[in-house]
């Protein structure tokens, strides 16, 4: 690291350390122990007020709240154990938009790993100008979730938006890509794949970029195909790194929100759709805390998804390390 | 490695038209008026009419007041993350302290903590705070963040050599001192980095602006967000909007691109 070298540089050219601690008077003494002792925990406090203030304890406090009729601008909510778990698990809507959470998001998060790989393979052979074409797939990192929301609402418009011109013009049927649940649903990963394919791609690249190039060439004695080299040498070793990406991917897809609440034809609403056919979990929970204003039900919407991504998470990481331990020199 | 041949840059351009399109299209309709959406084949060239459209949004939102908002927003965030962050970072990586490696883990666990379902409780505390509809409630849960401390750390492993804290330390410097002139300058690339992505992760926040902000005062996000929930969506109007708070992040990102590409893949390698 070049960095480093030009630090090591100065480092020589620092006067060396002449009269060091010599000749301090007592307190000033234990101010500097003081200094050395008390330093690294103000350093790092920060962090962790900032984390037990807004992570931390509105995350348990929800349990709390979730215990509770509790509306909003109601001084004395009520207590009533786990009834609002009770109807939870008795609501159909909830189920609903479980349902449409994980379809959105294995519709997403599947295509959008399988083309990144190709993607950062792509970027990994040799081109003019490799940072031009880098920063060409991030570009849609720069547009915020809402932009994207409100240009894909557009261009997935059931009467006139452009994808539904582009299937007539070939021939094709019309979708209604708002009322079909299905549909709908593929379009809102449409937009979290447009946004997030390039990203992983680029932390794919950078893995890629780490193999050992020996391996490569032992491959090649050995007489390995371009395609062999990728299955046998490029993907094991892509391993840890996919489980990364998949692990993030599985934390940030299931709380998936803006891209919902932006596609609804209907303006304004949280309902995602007429019939809630794409409202995802965390969209009702919004609308339940925020128009209906039923806290303590939204807090128990919130911790039962909480519960489900911490499984989810924990099975994919499990399932990714067992597949890593059994094929694969990894 | 093998030299890119035709599919190769075939696919990648069909990649990269594929990432700019969307620009494009929100320019290309925010040019027109909304009748074009009508029309049988769309037309694929610009109109003139953009100015106008976009004179019409500063007329239907507070959108000087959201810019200003969101530029305030992202620049606080920005500097206080890039602060608390090299700080933490340089005294997770280079002093020695009792709990070091067990509070370190535990910064890194959070990583997976999906704090956005705790919304509910932080909006009764804001509003026993009395901020709701201020800025403050908008900039204070996003003062620093555990990967803005977990990439410092990780980098300032690397950047700054012991002997230089330990030279700094034998000529009298107190540990601050140490931090701003020895750690902070050898630093200074990731603290960039890491200052760009924070502005943009404030900058396209939605979710928490949306629960604490109102039309009034909001931030470029939520005067999006009205724009689009008006009575029927004028989408020239819309997308006008979309796209002035669209294009300057594009072209800071374009601008940039070297250093946020490289910033991404090394966080990777040592992620």
């Amino acid at each position: 690291m070049t960095l480093s070298e030009e630090l090591a540089t100065d480092d020589q050219r620092t006067p060396q350390p002449g009269d060091g601690p010599r000749g301090r008077s007592g307190w000033r003494h234990r101010l500097a122990r003081l200094d050395v002792k008390a330093s690294p925990y103000l350093y790092i406090a920060p962090f962790f007020v900032v984390f037990a203030v807004v992570g931390l304890f509105p995350l348990l406090y929800t349990g709390y709240i979730s215990l509770f009729r509790w509306e909003l601008g109601s001084d004395n909510p009520t207590f009533i154990g786990l009834q609002n778990y009770v109807e939870l698990f008795a609501d159909n809507q909830f189920y609903r938009t479980l349902t449409n959470t994980f379809s959105i998001f294995l519709l997403s998060s599947g295509p959008q790993i399988v083309i990144a790989v190709l993607l950062a393979a792509l970027l990994n052979s040799r081109l003019r100008t490799p940072t031009g074409w880098r920063v060409g797939v991030l570009l849609p990192y720069a547009a915020s979730l809402v932009a994207i929301g409100i240009i894909f609402a557009n261009l997935f418009g059931p009467k006139y938006g452009l994808v539904n011109s582009v299937f007539q013009f070939f021939g094709l049927d019309r979708i209604d890509w708002q009322a079909n649940r299905f549909a709908s649903h593929i379009a809102i990963a449409v937009m979290v794949n447009w946004r997030w394919t390039g990203y992983n791609a680029l932390i794919i690249l950078a893995a890629m970029k780490a193999i050992p190039k020996e391996l490569y060439e032992a491959a090649r004695v050995d007489g390995a195909s371009a395609v062999r080299q990728f299955r046998s040498v490029t993907l094991p070793l892509l391993r840890p790194t996919l489980v990364f990406v998949i692990i993030t991917s599985t934390i940030g897809g299931l709380q998936i929100f803006t891209e919902p609440k932006l596609f609804d034809a209907m303006p304004g609403s949280n309902n995602g759709g007429s019939t809630n056919q794409f409202q995802t979990v965390t969209l009702y929970m919004y609308q339940t805390a925020f128009e209906s204003q039923h806290f303590g039900y939204a807090s128990a919407i919130a911790w039962v998804l909480f519960l489900v991504i911490l499984v989810v998470a924990s099975v994919n990481f499990l399932l990714t390390r067992r597949i890593a331990s059994t094929g694969g020199p990894s | 490695m093998r030299r890119a041949g035709f599919w190769a840059y075939g696919l990648l351009t069909a990649f990269v038209l594929g990432s700019v399109f969307p620009f494009y299209w929100s320019y290309l309709v925010a040019s027109r008026d909304s009748g074009m959406l009508t029309d049988r084949v769309p037309p694929l060239l610009p109109g003139g009419n953009f100015w106008a459209n976009a004179a019409r949004v500063f007329d239907s939102v507070e959108f000087v007041k959201a810019l200003t908002n969101s530029v305030i927003v992202a620049g606080t965030v920005t500097l206080t993350t890039v602060f608390f962050s090299t700080l933490a970072g340089f005294a997770f990586a280079k002093l020695r302290f009792r709990g070091r490696d067990p509070l370190f883990l535990f910064i890194v666990a959070t990583l997976a903590v999906p704090t956005q379902l705790g919304i509910v409780p932080l909006y009764m505390a804001m509003a026993d705070f009395g901020w709701i509809g201020g800025l403050w409630a908008v900039m204070v849960p996003n003062l620093v963040t555990a990967l803005g401390v977990f990439w410092m750390r990780q980098y300032t492993l690397e950047a700054v050599p012991y002997e230089l804290v330990e030279a700094a330390r034998m000529d009298g410097c107190s540990m601050i001192r140490v931090y701003w002139h020895v750690c902070l300058p050898a630093v200074r690339p990731a603290a960039a980095f890491l200052g760009m992505f924070t502005f943009m992760t404030s900058w396209n926040d939605f979710l928490w602006p949306l629960v604490v902000l109102d039309a009034g005062n909001p931030t470029v996000q939520v005067a999006l967000e009205k724009l689009q929930s008006g009575y029927y969506i004028d989408y020239s109007l819309v997308l006008a909007g979309t796209t002035l708070a669209t294009i300057p992040i594009v072209i800071v990102f374009v601008l940039l691109g070297r250093q946020i590409v490289a910033g991404i893949m090394q966080g990777a390698v040592k992620g």
